[in-house]
């Protein structure tokens, strides 16, 4: 890795850590006796590490190639094996949460373990952890290849990609010690929320430089969804985290907003990280990645940009359709109910377009499990962006909101789009990034893709049956107009669903622990591909997924 | 509902940045040849970017 910088690079990096390792060492001292101040301590060994391991490469040789030969891979590759940790942790903690669930005894009765505390362990590991570092590499991938031009700096992705594992740790470990601001997918407290901002900016950054350096005059419809999922985040990130501080020495704060203001601000940032997280990224992959794979171009180009303009348009006003029947104005849910309803059309746009790229190749389809990833996570894009605006319909909310339904719902969309085209693409990507005849094994491959598909449907059929039984009991009145059903009543109902959920997730969570195991397996033990010309790097059309005949 | 006096002045100058990048994209004739510009991601055989232009040469 380090024999791609320069010596002035290097410093460069030592001199960002060894500030950061002081930012950790002021944090650890000013938060002394207070949970910040074990956040102190996690920035300063964190940074003091990195600082050590670059200081330790300061004088070895420099690079002697001219750099821009060759694509910048090796934040790309950290940032995969990243996403790939980060599941196999936070997957697994998503089965505890569920098994808790079921069986509460698997508390174990310490504070730390408590539901409260790693569900958001849960949620963020997935969310940030998987999803983000994702993101962050494929993005890091996609740029440079659509664009022709190789990214434009060499410490500035590092400081991206370290910087936000770095938010993601303190985040995971400000939950188990009991730090949150009880926003949800927004819990963490304002040092972490500051210095987010720091990264997600350098991020903004990179990214337009290193359009600007493009070869390519046209600015390929994938970077576009990229651009978007990072500039609207952004935003979002600043206007939900306005907080003040109790003191300075402490995580305590408290939001700039309170009450039927704060929850508003909350879920337009909320349902605006499930578009332009959970959403937009994922579709930059989904547009580079299937059309890439199946070895044909989109099927309609125009669409995949009218489509993005539709997004990008619609979404923002959508959130408040979490809040039907709540003190917020009856024309602000109609609001968000109508622009959620609107989404369906961009939504179905980028779902039938990517299915429609596909007819023609099925067999490959039926051939490669990798592509076929990208196929299903197609399929389920569709599928839990119609049942979204169907929910956010104000007399089906009062049905399925505060059930398990919504639960359901929100796994259909994690595990079956965003986590499958994120293995898709992961299988895609890794070949190429450390230029290997294929991955492993495919049959591995094959394996992780029935455990994730059936691990998704059981979870999202046991949440569907569980979510319905549930909203059905609690408004069914008896002949005298009183609750026919206690709230104990619906939960023992709940109880088969708890453990089928359990055993769904575990599913998909062996998948991906089969996953990561192929990657590692892939670079270790894979014969590289070596050039037939005396190229610096390698061809992919060697790759037997990507057939040149095609 | 004063949150509203925020988060619509917000959302609606985000709104108008996405309207200026979609200006921006049709001046800079962005979709003139659609169809190449799909294909052409196809075609990265030594998997190595362009050399630099020359006002980006450092």
């Amino acid at each position: 890795m380090m024999e791609n910088l320069t010596i002035a690079e290097r410093q460069q990096a030592m001199l960002l850590s060894g500030g950061l390792a002081l930012v950790g060492l002021v944090l650890a001292i000013v938060g002394h006796g207070d949970a910040m101040g074990a956040h102190g301590w996690i920035t300063l060994f964190f940074a003091g590490g990195l600082f050590f391991v670059v200081g330790n490469a300061l004088y070895a040789p420099e690079p002697t190639l001219d750099r821009t030969t060759n694509y910048y891979d090796d934040p790309t590759k950290v940032g995969i094996l990243l996403s790939l940790f980060w599941a196999v942790v936070a997957m697994g903690v998503g089965v505890w949460v569920a098994a808790q669930l079921a069986w509460p005894d698997f508390r174990f009765d310490a504070p730390w373990s408590s539901f409260g505390r790693i569900r958001p362990v849960h949620t963020s590991g997935v969310i940030f952890g998987f999803g983000g570092n994702a993101l962050i590499a494929t993005s890091y991938h996609v740029m440079q290849r659509t664009s022709r031009a190789r990214l434009a700096g060499h410490v500035s992705p590092w400081f991206v990609l370290l910087g936000f594992n770095l938010f993601c740790i303190i985040a995971a470990s400000g939950y188990l010690m009991g730090i949150t601001q009880s926003k949800e997918y927004a819990e963490p407290e304002w040092y972490a929320d500051i210095w987010l901002v720091i990264v997600w900016v350098t991020y903004f950054v990179l990214y337009m430089r290193t359009l600007a350096r493009r070869n390519e005059p046209h600015i390929y419809v994938a970077n576009w969804y990229y651009m978007a999922f990072i500039l609207v985040v952004a935003v979002l990130h600043i206007v939900n985290n306005l907080a003040v501080p109790a003191s300075f020495g402490a995580a305590k704060s408290y939001s700039a907003f309170s009450g039927v203001q704060d929850a508003m601000t909350q879920w337009w940032y909320g349902h605006n990280a499930v578009a332009f997280f959970l959403t937009a990224g994922f579709l930059g992959m989904l547009y580079y990645f299937l059309p890439k794979r199946a070895g044909r171009p989109i099927y309609s180009y125009r669409l995949s940009i009218l489509s993005f303009w539709g997004i990008v348009f619609f979404y923002i006003w959508a959130g408040s359709h979490h809040l039907h029947y709540t003190a917020v104005p009856q024309w602000v849910q109609t609001l968000g109910m109508t622009f959620s309803v609107m989404l369906l059309v961009p939504s179905w746009a980028s779902a039938g377009n990517a299915l429609m790229t596909l007819n023609g190749a099925w067999g490959k389809v039926r051939d490669d499990a990798t592509l076929r990833f990208m196929m299903v996570a197609a399929v389920f894009y569709g599928l839990s962006t119609f049942e979204g605006s169907f929910m956010a319909i104000r007399a089906v909310n009062s049905l399925s909101h505060y059930t398990d339904w919504t639960i359901g719902h929100v796994h259909a969309g994690a595990m079956g789009w965003v986590a499958l085209i994120t293995f898709g693409s992961i299988y895609a990507v890794v070949p190429i990034l450390w230029r290997r005849e294929g991955m492993y094994s495919p049959k591995l491959v094959e394996w992780h893709f029935w455990l994730a598909l059936s691990g998704t449907v059981i979870y999202v059929f046991a949440m569907w049956n569980s979510g319905i039984i549930q909203g059905l009991m609690w408004r069914t009145y008896t002949e005298s107009g009183t609750l026919a059903y206690s709230f104990t009543d619906s939960l023992v109902a709940m109880h088969p669903y708890y453990v089928a959920r359990t055993i769904g997730g575990a599913f998909f969570l062996s998948g991906a622990i089969i996953g990561a195991f192929n990657v590692i397996m892939t670079i270790r033990k894979v014969r590289e591909d070596t050039p037939e010309l005396d190229y610096p790097t390698k061809s992919e059309a060697g790759e037997p997924a990507v057939p040149a005949a095609e | 509902m004063t949150i509203l006096h925020l988060l619509i002045p917000v959302t609606l100058v985000m709104g108008l940045t996405g309207l200026g990048a979609f200006f921006w994209s049709l001046r800079n004739r962005q979709y003139e040849d659609l169809e190449g510009d799909a294909e052409r991601i196809l075609h990265d055989d030594n998997d190595t970017p362009m050399p630099p232009r020359k006002e980006t040469i450092r």
